[in-house]
């Protein structure tokens, strides 16, 4: 049985007067400077509700802690030693020369030697700090989307994936479907459960309850030919928004760049078309493995396997004709 | 997740105290575990959500198997001639339909929005396809328990007309709820497993063989338990292969799975209620198929079948809840898989790329 994801043709078809046009965020996390503006500025277009009761999570200076129905941006912080400095940069090589596919001139074996031999880039030998301004994805091939029963979840003629609050029925199915762990739905969650957020001193009006949250890309940004607020606020550009070919490019361009320098710790996260999701609307730039960030190191959607799936489930239910057959046979003789 | 060499300067933090440190500690595991060195997370904080599924859900799987194994018991019935199996077989699909269907919109986030799942039929939404199949099941169901109904009132229900009409559709809605009763039996397989959910996913290719197992395990249970033994003899068959199916799938499940991803059924409650489920299976089976000649070991064994129905489904929900929770369960599989691909010199597909 062929694929049942969703056929980008056909879709890329229906919106031809604009065909081409997919957005992408870049996030070039080697320049966030974890000021958090894009958190800020997302919660304030959005009129997104309070998450959690304003407490010190104690993850370095995130106190956000994930995303979710109401946090649509999140700035992650990891403090890492000289160690982990040493081994990010070790699976960085790993990559290359795994003979990934890349673009632009290999990194020279003699321009990572010279982190040792004082030539080294600008960055502190000892210690750093890895700040990341986590996004919903917009996947090529969206779990979320696939699931949803009642078709609330869409895809927008940018290329991108959103929820018709007006729609959704808040089943819950999409929560499970995203490989990321990025939707949520409005009320109750990980953070918390709604008696206790209803309890709780900074109680305020929540719009949308019951339903399936997540970032809109600014869709209602994007459709007046504006740029969506994290990427507009984001003081050093380290969230970059484009066409998706030209975010693909640059973010290629950069990693070439870093390398260059030594820093053979950079490498792309979603650029690639032939991963689980098919490639993501939200590209990064990491300086470590996926999963230090809290992204999945493999994420595939899983309808990628809903064909073999239905075909066990039918399997299965042959199977209990079967055994309802025989047992009518065995049971027959009195 | 600091690991300055100052760190050993610092006095070690005090554990939370209250409700929020409690919860943070059988939820979210907010202790970072660097220790490992195969395994980094962020602060240990889930990478997946859990869908907000409540034991609604568990609850469902439960009624909505139980309902699709009695459609197929009551055609057997109409075939063999076992009137009092057929009656109870279809008043039980439309009581477990019911109340199953009643499990499912209340566990929605705005359940004056149900009937939005028939809005649109889509394949790549086993809960699109699970509505509409229940929706179908659930008319036929509705068509012969009323008409069973009424026979047993004698005829006294208030139809005036539509008598004629109701059972005239006697036959036609028979066949539909047979025909529906199996897939709306599996189709939860499929459901739980077309997720991120690393135990559920893992599941895919056996779960569906376990819920029609559990299905099948559950009519019988319910026939054994209202039914006189005379017309039993099928139910005790159906439980003797039901109880073998269930127990042979779940330990292929579990032994196919990534040992981390099988981690959640064998281990912390549901664990437990998974273990409880085997055994009632296999108890109630057996006392089925030995003493379910006499009425009281009868209706014994046939409640502790739909005990381990029950159990079983509610295990297997919890079980990917708790591994949706915690990294570990996503995080090590997939590094697991994405490492064993480029061993074999796969390197097209990964996420991660050097450029």
């Amino acid at each position: 049985m062929e694929s049942l994801t969703e056929d980008t043709q056909r879709s890329a078809e229906a919106y031809a007067e604009r065909a081409g046009s997919r957005k992408a965020f870049f996030t070039d996390t080697s320049i966030c400077i974890g000021c958090k503006a894009c958190e800020v500025a997302c919660k304030e277009w959005n009129r997104n509700p309070q998450d959690g009761d304003l407490e010190v999570l104690g993850s370095s200076y995130d106190n956000t802690g994930a995303l979710g129905a109401n946090t649509w941006r999140h700035v992650a912080f990891v403090e890492q030693d000289q160690d982990r400095i040493e081994k990010a940069r070790e699976s960085g090589r790993k990559l290359v020369s795994l003979g990934m596919p890349r673009v632009g001139p290999p990194a020279q074996a003699g321009a990572a030697a010279g982190a040792q031999d004082g030539t080294a880039p600008p960055d502190t030998a000892e210690f750093r700090w890895l700040m990341s301004s986590d996004v919903c994805k917009h996947c090529t091939h969206a779990g979320c989307l696939d699931v949803c029963p009642t078709g609330a979840l869409f895809r927008t003629e940018y290329g991108t994936v959103k929820v018709q609050e007006d729609i959704c029925n808040g089943c819950g199915t999409c929560v499970g479907g995203c490989p990321f762990g990025v939707i949520e739905r409005r009320d109750e969650g990980i953070i918390r459960a709604k008696t206790e957020r209803a309890q709780s001193k900074y109680a305020q009006e929540i719009p949308n309850e019951g339903t399936a949250n997540k970032c809109t890309f600014c869709y209602d940004r994007l459709v007046d030919g504006q740029t969506p607020a994290c990427a507009q606020t984001c003081p050093t550009t380290s969230i970059k928004f484009g066409d998706r070919e030209d975010m693909v490019e640059s973010a290629r361009q950069r990693v070439a760049e870093l390398h260059q320098q030594g820093m053979t710790e950079a490498r792309l996260y979603g650029a690639n078309p032939n991963d689980g999701v098919g490639g993501t609307g939200s590209i990064f730039l990491l300086l470590d493995e996926p999963e230090v960030y809290g992204l999945p190191p493999d994420p595939r959607v899983p309808t990628k396997d809903l064909p073999r799936m239905y075909q066990r489930a039918v399997l299965a239910a042959g199977g209990m004709l079967a055994a309802v057959g025989v047992s009518f046979v065995l049971g027959g003789r009195r | 997740m600091t690991t300055s060499e100052h760190d050993h300067h610092r006095p070690p933090e005090p554990p939370r105290s209250g409700r929020r440190g409690r919860k943070a500690a059988e939820g979210a595991r907010e202790i970072p575990m660097v220790e490992k060195p195969e395994f980094s997370s962020y602060y240990g904080r889930a990478v997946v959500k859990a869908p907000p599924w409540g034991d609604e859900i568990g609850a469902y799987l439960f009624l909505g198997g139980l309902a699709g194994g009695s459609s197929l018991l009551s055609l057997g019935a109409q075939l063999t001639g076992s009137r009092i199996l057929q009656r109870n077989a279809r008043l039980t699909a439309l009581g477990a339909v019911g109340l199953g269907t009643v499990a499912l919109i209340h566990d929605l986030g705005r359940p004056e929005r149900f009937l939005y799942m028939l809005r649109t039929f889509k394949i790549t939404s086993p809960m699109s396809v699970g509505s509409w199949v229940l929706t179908s099941f659930s008319t036929g169901a509705g068509v012969t328990a009323a008409v069973e109904v009424d026979r047993l009132t004698g005829h006294r229900l208030p139809l005036g007309p539509l008598r004629r009409v109701l059972h005239a559709l006697e036959g036609p809605a028979e066949a539909q709820t047979a025909l529906l009763g199996a897939p709306l039996s599996s189709y939860t397989g499929p459901l739980l497993s077309n997720t991120a959910v690393p135990t559920w996913n893992a599941a895919r290719d056996e779960l569906p063989f376990v819920f029609v197992s559990s299905a099948a395990l559950a009519a019988s249970g319910a026939a054994l338990v209202f039914t006189p033994v005379r017309e039993t003899q099928p139910a005790r068959a159906l439980a003797a292969i039901a109880a073998v199916g269930d127990v042979v799938s779940m330990k292929l499940m579990k032994k196919r799975m990534h040992p981390v991803e099988a981690e959640p059924l064998k281990t912390g409650g549901p664990g437990t209620l998974l273990k409880w489920a085997e055994r009632l299976a296999v108890s109630g089976a057996v006392g089925a198929v030995v003493f379910g000649g006499h009425r009281a070991p009868a209706v014994a064994s046939g409640a502790l079948m739909l005990g381990a129905s029950a159990l079983t489904r509610i295990g297997i929900l919890r079980a990917g809840l708790a591994s949706a929770r915690d990294p570990r369960h996503t995080i090590e599989p997939q590094k697991a898989r994405l490492e064993a691909r480029r061993a074999q010199g796969v390197v097209h597909d990964s996420i991660t790329t050097a450029g």
